[in-house]
């Protein structure tokens, strides 16, 4: 379980978060949804130490992330950032290796090797395994970064934003992938996802944040309703039903599309 | 070009050995090296001058070579070397400095002191562009070009105030006429902090990728990168003290090598350090050939030949996996 407690957090004068306390449940899939700015990337980046927590106390399954050594807190949790572009030229085979580095710390073994073909085949990359980063796509750098963070091979993995630059069937598989690991090995996932129906399809868990604040947090089928989803984006968004899961439909509302025929006659 | 690592390691490294024996055959005394057992004349011009400058060269191409790679991962860019950093001139400025202060310092406290304000300019360095934009990646190497520039013109107006112009020009522009048998020895504490630097590499590597993936993979990032000022501002104080400012070396070389076989630094350091020495030597065996028995300092043969060089990459396209 990872445990925030009273977390505050500002850039100068500016609040981005106000009074968080929250749990994170294990060996479930999360979901951190919300409008832009609400601090859910904040958040995940106090989570894993990338931002100095300025006021409160985040622990990680009982590691005091402020008081843990972060070579320690690197094999409790993985974290791929939202901004993936590097100078280095490195081959993909390279770059996924480096996430086995909190393991060897310089002497991979055979284990190693394994385990970063293994996260290269996950993510779809293996005839690219000996490229370069600088001759991939977009997508394709973000699949490469992610196979890094499989192979640190985390009980928690925190992702902000994976999605970007994936194409439809390139996401879903993501998204299958994670249900899949957090299902079978029993390790915990966090995400910030922008496309509300990626977590109404594959999370367990939903925390939805506004202007720095909780909003509302629980199982998905809880927290994915009209009144909910409408007052969090500020927009009038209908939810129906597929398969069970709640389906969001955001991208058109009948109220709003009425109104646009109104204003163009 | 495909170059896979195994062959290009031994292509350069075979092509260093050819070079060091064409170095040590090379000069105004004509010897026949197979004789150097023997012969107590030959012995002695190979032990004495030959191979202290043989050494000298290798030693200095290798290790700033190594130290260019080093900057550029720290600062995550390609178009810097550690004498278009600030390194170089703050050696040379904390070396006129204790010279001025302390004329009668042995050796080692000269060297200590360039190396402190090596360290102190390449943080300086460092600090700057951290200000700078992300995105404009060319106002990093203009930011090194100025700050380089500045503190060499201190250098140049101090020893212009205190009369010791002729002093530093050994200094400023880097040759290896004068290298004998204890003169250059201290050369070899550069190439062992350049190897000091290998066994860093993959942290040297992965800090490349960003404090962000380096403090996610435990990596403690300040640490990290403190250990690499040092490395390269030992290895450029060194130099400037043992033989003067070597241009050149420490940015074209390291671009070499990524485009040949990237940025592993784990695996390319060693083809750095190769290059870099390969290279040197050839600049010198060419200032000491073309005009003989006089000689070219070796940093104007190779402002032209490493201009040419990098001309010549940029214009190829880079090596496919």
């Amino acid at each position: 379980m990872i445990r925030i407690e009273s977390v505050q957090h500002h850039i100068g004068p500016a609040p981005i978060l106000s009074d968080i306390s929250l749990e994170l449940p294990k060996g479930r899939l999360t979901a951190l949804i919300g409008p832009n700015g609400a601090g859910k990337s904040t958040l995940l980046r106090l989570v894993a130490r990338l931002e100095r927590l300025q006021a409160g106390r985040i622990a990680v399954d009982g590691q005091d992330i402020a008081r843990t050594p972060t070579e320690t807190l690197a094999r409790s949790l993985a974290i791929m950032g939202q901004h993936n572009n590097v100078a280095s030229r490195l081959r993909v085979s390279e770059l996924v290796g480096f996430g086995r580095w909190p393991h060897h710390r310089g002497r991979p073994r055979a284990a190693d090797h394994a385990a970063v073909a293994a996260a290269i085949e996950a993510v779809d990359l293996g005839p690219l395994a000996h490229r370069f980063l600088d001759e991939l796509s977009g997508g394709q750098v973000q699949r490469a970064f992610l196979a890094m963070t499989f192979a640190q091979d985390t009980p928690w993995v925190l992702l902000d934003e994976p999605l970007n630059n994936l194409d439809m069937a390139h996401a879903r598989a993501l998204m299958a992938r994670l249900a899949g690991v957090v299902r079978e090995s029993g390790r915990s996932v966090v995400t910030v996802v922008h496309e509300v129906n990626y977590a109404a399809a594959w999370a367990d868990h939903i925390v939805a944040m506004k202007n720095g604040r909780i909003f509302a947090q629980g199982p998905a089928e809880q927290v994915l309703n009209e009144a909910l989803l409408s007052e969090l984006y500020g927009t009038p968004i209908e939810v129906s039903s597929h398969d069970g899961r709640p389906l969001v439909l955001h991208h058109h509302a009948h109220s709003e599309a009425e109104l646009m025929i109104r204003v163009a006659s | 070009m495909i170059l896979g690592r195994r062959p290009a390691a031994v292509l350069a490294l075979s092509a260093l050995v050819g070079l060091m024996a064409l170095s040590l055959g090379l000069g105004a005394a004509e010897i026949d090296l197979r004789s150097a057992r023997s012969d107590a004349w030959t012995a002695l011009v190979v032990m004495e001058s030959r191979l202290p400058r043989t050494l000298a060269v290798a030693l200095s191409g290798a290790a700033l070579a190594v130290s260019g790679a080093l900057i550029q991962a720290l600062v995550r860019n390609r178009f810097v070397g550690p004498d278009t950093s600030g390194t170089s001139e703050g050696a040379a400025l904390g070396l006129l400095a204790v010279t001025l202060l302390a004329p009668a310092a042995p050796i080692w406290v000269k060297m200590l002191c360039a190396s402190v304000a090596a360290v102190a300019s390449t943080a300086l360095f460092v600090a700057i562009i951290r200000r700078l934009p992300r995105r404009e990646v060319m106002l990093v190497p203009i930011a090194g070009l100025v700050l380089s520039g500045v503190l060499g013109s201190v250098v140049t107006w101090i020893a212009w105030q205190t009369d010791m112009l002729q002093y530093i020009g050994t200094w400023l522009s880097g040759e290896f006429s004068g290298v004998t048998a204890g003169r250059y020895e201290l050369l070899w504490v550069a190439g062992g902090a350049a190897a000091l630097a290998w066994l860093g590499a993959d942290r040297f590597a992965i800090l490349s990728l960003g404090d962000e993936i380096a403090t996610g993979l435990g990596l403690r990032a300040a640490a990290v990168m403190r250990l690499g000022l040092v490395v390269v501002a030992v290895v450029s104080a060194l130099v400037v003290t043992t033989v003067g400012m070597v241009p050149f070396v420490g940015l074209v070389v390291p671009n070499i090598a990524a485009r040949l076989v990237g940025d592993d630094l784990r695996a390319s350091l060693p083809i750095v350090a190769a290059g870099g020495a390969g290279l040197l030597l050839v600049c010198d065996i060419i200032g000491r050939v073309l005009i003989a028995p006089y000689e070219i300092p070796v940093g104007m043969i190779l402002g032209i030949l490493g201009a040419a060089i990098f001309l010549v990459l940029l214009y190829r396209s880079p090596a496919h996996g």
